[in-house]
């Protein structure tokens, strides 16, 4: 009953470090042998089912991307019962990124949270004791995902996007209340307005998927801030992990100019640590737009990390934060431990009620010490916790983002070549409709009543 | 046990006229029981038929399947022209004004000469039921019909009250009873009602009106017809006149704005946004001074104007005062003032796709009663309620029109499926599939299925068959036509100012050229005898290939979900899994597809996901 074929990464990084990526559908073979060079002389489609390959995996240009292993399995005997290719590769998670993106370009959809699973159930490979708890998976993968989709998306990002919505909604509503209002007297959109309207919306657009290219943007990892009070050593921090881990080498500023991002790599896992310029009370008000930003970005932080200072007495600063901070994610960095110890760390904080059993302490001197155990001690928490699961689903965000803004800018490109032959607005509009309806599948909005609802706020029509 | 009638119609407005055609047209025994025989198919508001925001797509394809509106529009227009003419051929759309009086006239000889169809003038006050369905209904007289079916169509006359300024009195439209008795049967029977509002303008003596201030507005001087069956011709019309408001206008209705009923809560009910009142643009709108007026005649023997523009159910001497400060219009002598009805209508979650009460068995309610406002909107759920009345008294299957197929179906989908907070009337932009469902195409899209209901005959099917055929063949013999680069031919293109050609081509690639036309081609060959439908069919489909194309796809994407039918014994409650919004959602909608569940406010995609498991797991779904 379905035409269409799905891809997604289905472990993001499993044990030794290896990720799979499954391709389901009547176009799987075929898709997965247009990136799959492999050492035998036979093509993918030359395969018999559950045959395995070893080769690698190359984009449009013939680049390698990573080696993989290839698993061919034939329709109806896979788990899903269609068509499936089964890659297995081992690149880490940026590699991955770059394997499903190339998949969908060549016309694989991203799966829906539990197609896979639906799939098998539907085209009855799974038999019906199972279907309650075929029920709960999807129901558990969809309902996370939908939420986290929408609340992954960055502050910036969603400002950006929903400005992007507000322009195109814009041109939308002029062009159909031209068309359903003929009659009342409404100035009608100029065609050169409207052209530049679109440029301008496309030209963001390619920059939007630029960055999540470069990985600037909607970059996969998990979201690291640093916080503690001014001269704690969270600049001594940032540069000492930058030094010994930086991944891809970029100075990116944030929204703000007092945010810094960079993204690290520690052992495969991306980092992407956020500086924030300093969580505290602050008189100054150009101060304070950087601390409420900084403040919101905590919130977003997928893992806090905090540093303190044992060399000087807690200060009303430092247990603000502790505070503040205390049903996140974090680990607590005590520092300058090379300094003679005003306070008594750990077993301090555990009596004051600052932190819990739970919550990781790594005593160091930055000036002095390996980073090693604190290295550990991350790596620890995001493949023992729940971090671990919320990255995964970061980096299905962002390539249903990327997806979805790549789709939008087909369609604006559509929208631009038809209104410059001239065609009517009624054909433009439905590369502009189509542009909106993809943007929304980021922000997790739909379309249709707004712009009626847009119309009569903004006009005054009707007879 | 015989029941008098196989399917009854309450109401002769707009909705009773097709359903009541529509059944007797298939073989039932039908009753149109009405109140007035006199007002039948009553154009109550704007004389004029057809029109944008989709209105003109449903006359075509109430035509397309069988129905009578546009056939009656053709012989009864005063004028009729296309609009939207640049704006894409999904959106053209054809305008009539209708002479209401020949209007009313033509739908009723039409009915009183319809076989197996009786027309009977009477009030209902009371339905009848036996073992859960309806089995007929009472007159206020006291006389029983009984029926086996029952289409009630009673447009604004439920408990119906007119208001003008501060005065409110029962009535169904000015000059006409309310029924009051049979919402109370309604409301009996466990349905649900609610409250809509509505609003008209002033109608003026043509003879007082200053007609140079006016701006005269013509008719087209092609040949238009909204019927696919309607020979094509050029009548002679009269025109419509318009002119606008002023800055006194604005100034009078600001300073009487107390006395508006929106103003001072006289009227309650909601009101349609797409019809406001010049009160309400007023308050809205501030500073718009010049809104457009429309000077409509309303018939060839009566001397009625209605004035497009300036609905209102102000106090009447405000009406006047209003008046007085439009050029044109300062002396017009008011004959029917403008004023607001207020009424009923059933909420229209308790409504199957079908038209059928999820309530009472057998009954279906088509118009105006399903809180819809319009002529053709009315007249589309008219047509599809009376065939279902009749499939459901033949044993036949149910007719669901999808959003896909016609406009007609997005109404009905969204009414039953998201129900509506004001007066619903149709506009493109609910539809998602605008460039599948043009008004020119109305018959590709319908008449088969009109003809397998049997309300097309054969010989209308065989036409259709024709000229399915001539677009067939000539879009093939355009594209395997070659044209070749020589200078004859490139000299040709540029001075039609179309661009040159580098290389060869075929006659398809030309004419998909935006500026050349079908006619331009004769250049290339001698082209063939063609209907000119068939040619505006061959453009459309050789110039939008492309979007064509891609909307179908997206049909077909859309299909799968509108395939996979939900039976309606299912019970939602007892799914696990199933979040408990979208159980209680379901189960007060009880949708007929996964595709109408999907649109369901409240239902999310893991319901969906859910009910797609559990359909197939009690095998309801076949892979
Ligand atoms: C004041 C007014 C303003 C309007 N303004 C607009 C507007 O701005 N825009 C717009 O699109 N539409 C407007 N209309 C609405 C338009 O007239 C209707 O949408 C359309 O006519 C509805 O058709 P219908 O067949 O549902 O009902 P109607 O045309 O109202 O016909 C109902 C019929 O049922 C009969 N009837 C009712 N009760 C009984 C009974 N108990 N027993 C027997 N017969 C009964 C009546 O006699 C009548 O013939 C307005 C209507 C009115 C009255
Ligand atoms: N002795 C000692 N000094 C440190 C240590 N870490 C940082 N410092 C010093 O503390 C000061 C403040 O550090 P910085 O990283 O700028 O703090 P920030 O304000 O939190 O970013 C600098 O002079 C650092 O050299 C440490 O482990 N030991």
């Amino acid at each position: 009953m379905f035409s269409d074929t799905i891809a997604a990464i289905s472990t993001a990084l499993g044990e030794a470090g290896i990720g799979i990526i499954r391709i389901s559908g009547n176009e799987a073979i075929n898709i997965a042998d247009q990136v799959f060079r492999g050492k035998g002389k036979k093509q993918l489609t030359e395969l018999p089912g559950f045959t395995v390959r070893y080769g690698k995996i190359v984009d449009s240009e013939g680049t390698t991307i990573d080696e993989a292993l290839a698993l061919v399995m034939r329709a109806p005997n896979s788990y899903t019962g269609e068509d499936v290719v089964e890659f297995q590769c081992h690149g880490g998670v940026v590699v991955m990124q770059k394997i499903l993106d190339l998949l969908l370009s060549l016309g694989a959809r991203l799966a829906e949270p539990g197609e896979f699973t639906k799939r098998a159930f539907l085209n009855g490979r799974m038999d019906l004791s199972q279907a309650e708890a075929v029920i709960d998976i999807i129901r558990s993968k969809t309902d996370r995902s939908l939420g986290v989709a929408v609340q992954q998306l960055e502050g910036s990002l969603s400002r950006r996007i929903q400005s992007l919505r507000e322009k195109l909604y814009d041109l939308i509503v002029q062009v159909e209340v031209a068309i359903d209002f003929p009659e009342d007297d409404i100035p009608e959109i100029g065609l050169e307005t409207m052209k530049t309207v679109l440029l301008d919306v496309l030209a963001e657009i390619t920059k939007l998927i630029e960055t999540a290219d470069n990985g600037k943007v909607l970059r996969e990892g998990i979201k690291t801030v640093i916080t503690g009070k001014p001269n704690v050593g969270k600049s001594s921090l940032l540069n000492r992990l930058l030094d010994e881990n930086r991944a891809l080498v970029t100075d990116i500023p944030g929204t703000t100019r007092d945010i810094i991002e960079e993204v690290l790599n520690i052992n495969g896992i991306p980092l992407r640590l956020i500086d924030t310029a300093g969580i505290r009370d602050s008189e100054d008000r150009v101060e304070q737009l950087g601390v409420q930003r900084a403040l919101e970005l905590v919130d977003e932080a997928d893992l806090i990390l905090h540093v303190l200072d044992i060399s000087r007495e807690l200060e009303s600063e430092d247990i603000q934060l502790l505070t503040k901070l205390k049903e996140r994610k974090r680990i607590l960095i005590i520092n300058k431990v090379d300094l003679p110890r005003q306070w008594d760390s750990r077993s301090y904080l555990l009596s004051s009620g600052y932190i819990d059993e739970q919550v990781p302490v790594v005593e160091i001197s930055l000036t002095e010490d390996k980073l090693d155990p604190l290295l550990d001690c991350i790596v620890g928490l995001i493949m023992g916790g729940l971090v671990q699961i919320e990255r995964e689903n970061a980096i299905i965000t962002r390539s249903r983002h990327k997806h979805a803004l790549a789709e939008a800018k087909q369609d604006l490109e559509q929208a631009l070549e038809t209104l410059d032959q001239g065609l009517p607005i009624d054909l433009i509009s439905i590369g502009l409709n189509g542009a909106l309806e993809h943007l929304g599948e980021i922000t997790g909005e739909t379309v249709r009543e707004n712009i009626i609802e847009r119309i009569f706020a903004q006009f005054c029509i009707g007879k | 046990m015989g029941k008098d009638y196989a399917v009854i119609v309450v109401g002769g407005g707009h909705a009773g006229c097709e359903a009541a055609l529509a059944a007797a047209r298939l073989g039932c025994k039908t009753l149109m029981i009405t109140m007035n025989l006199d007002t039948i198919a009553q154009l109550s508001c704007n004389p004029a038929i057809g029109g944008p925001a989709a209105k003109s797509h449903l006359v075509r394809e109430i035509d397309a399947l069988g129905g009578e509106m546009g056939k009656v529009i053709d012989q009864t227009y005063l004028n009729i022209r296309m609009l939207n003419l640049s704006r894409g051929p999904a959106v053209h759309a054809l305008r009539a004004q209708a002479d209401k009086v020949k209007y009313r006239a033509v739908m009723t000889m039409t009915l009183e000469s319809q076989p197996n169809l009786t027309v009977r003038q009477g009030m209902v006050s009371k339905l009848l039921y036996e073992d859960g369905a309806i089995c007929g209904v009472q007159l206020n007289t006291g006389t029983k019909i009984t029926g086996e079916t029952v289409v009630l169509a009673t447009g604004t006359f439920l408990r119906g009250v007119v208001v003008i300024g501060d005065v409110r009195y029962p009535g169904g439209r000015q000059g006409e009873p309310s029924a009051d008795d049979l919402s109370q049967s309604l409301v009996d029977a466990g349905l649900r009602l609610a409250r809509f509002q509505t609003a008209t303008p002033p109608r003026v003596h043509a003879d007082s009106v200053d007609y140079g201030k006016l701006t005269c507005q013509p008719g087209s001087k092609k040949p238009l017809r909204f019927s696919f069956d309607t020979p094509l011709v050029v009548r002679e019309q009269i025109p419509c006149w318009y002119t606008r408001t002023t800055p006194d206008t604005i100034r009078v209705i600001q300073k009487n704005i107390e006395l508006s009923p929106i103003q001072s809560g006289t009227v309650q009910g909601k009101g349609p946004r797409y019809c406001p009142s010049i009160d309400r643009k007023v308050m809205r709108f501030p500073d718009k001074v010049d809104h457009q007026i429309f000077l409509e005649p309303e018939g060839e023997y009566t001397k009625e104007l209605y004035c497009l523009g300036l609905t209102t159910s102000m106090p009447e001497h405000i009406q006047a005062k209003i008046l007085q400060t439009i050029p044109g219009l300062e002396n017009a002598q008011i004959m029917r003032s403008g004023y607001a009805v207020e009424y009923d209508y059933i909420l229209p979650d308790q409504t199957y796709p079908t038209l059928e009460s999820k309530v009472i068995k057998g009954l279906f309610t088509a118009g105006q009663i399903n809180g819809t406002s319009g002529y053709e909107e009315a007249a589309a759920q008219g047509l599809i309620a009376g065939i279902n009345a009749a499939h459901k008294v033949l044993g036949r299957p149910p007719l669901i029109l999808s959003r896909s197929q016609a406009y007609i179906g997005v109404l009905i989908d969204d009414l039953v499926t998201k129900g509506t907070d004001e007066p619903y009337r149709m506009m493109t932009s609910r539809a998602e599939y605008r460039l599948i469902l043009r008004q020119d195409n109305a018959d590709l899209r319908l008449r088969e299925l009109g003809y397998k209901i049997g309300l097309i005959d054969e010989q209308r099917y065989q036409k259709l068959k024709a000229k399915r055929a001539a677009i067939q063949n000539t879009l093939k013999w355009l594209r395997e036509t070659p044209v070749s680069p020589t200078k004859e031919v490139r000299d040709y293109l540029i001075q039609l100012g179309s661009g040159d050609l580098k290389k060869a081509v075929t006659l398809h690639e030309i004419l998909q050229r935006p500026e050349l036309k079908f006619g331009d081609l004769e250049f290339f060959a001698p082209l063939p005898e063609l209907d000119p439908e068939v040619i505006e069919q061959v453009e459309i489909e050789c110039k939008f290939k492309g979007y064509i194309e891609r909307q179908l796809k997206q049909i077909e994407e859309f299909n799968k979900m509108e395939d996979i039918s939900i039976p309606d014994d299912i019970d939602y409650f007892q799914i696990k899994g199933l979040r408990s919004e979208a159980k209680e959602r379901l189960t007060a909608i009880r949708p007929t597809s996964v595709g109408q569940a999907a649109r369901i406010s409240g239902v999310s995609p893991a319901d969906i996901n859910v009910l797609l498991v559990i359909l197939k797991g009690e095998n309801h779904v076949s892979a």
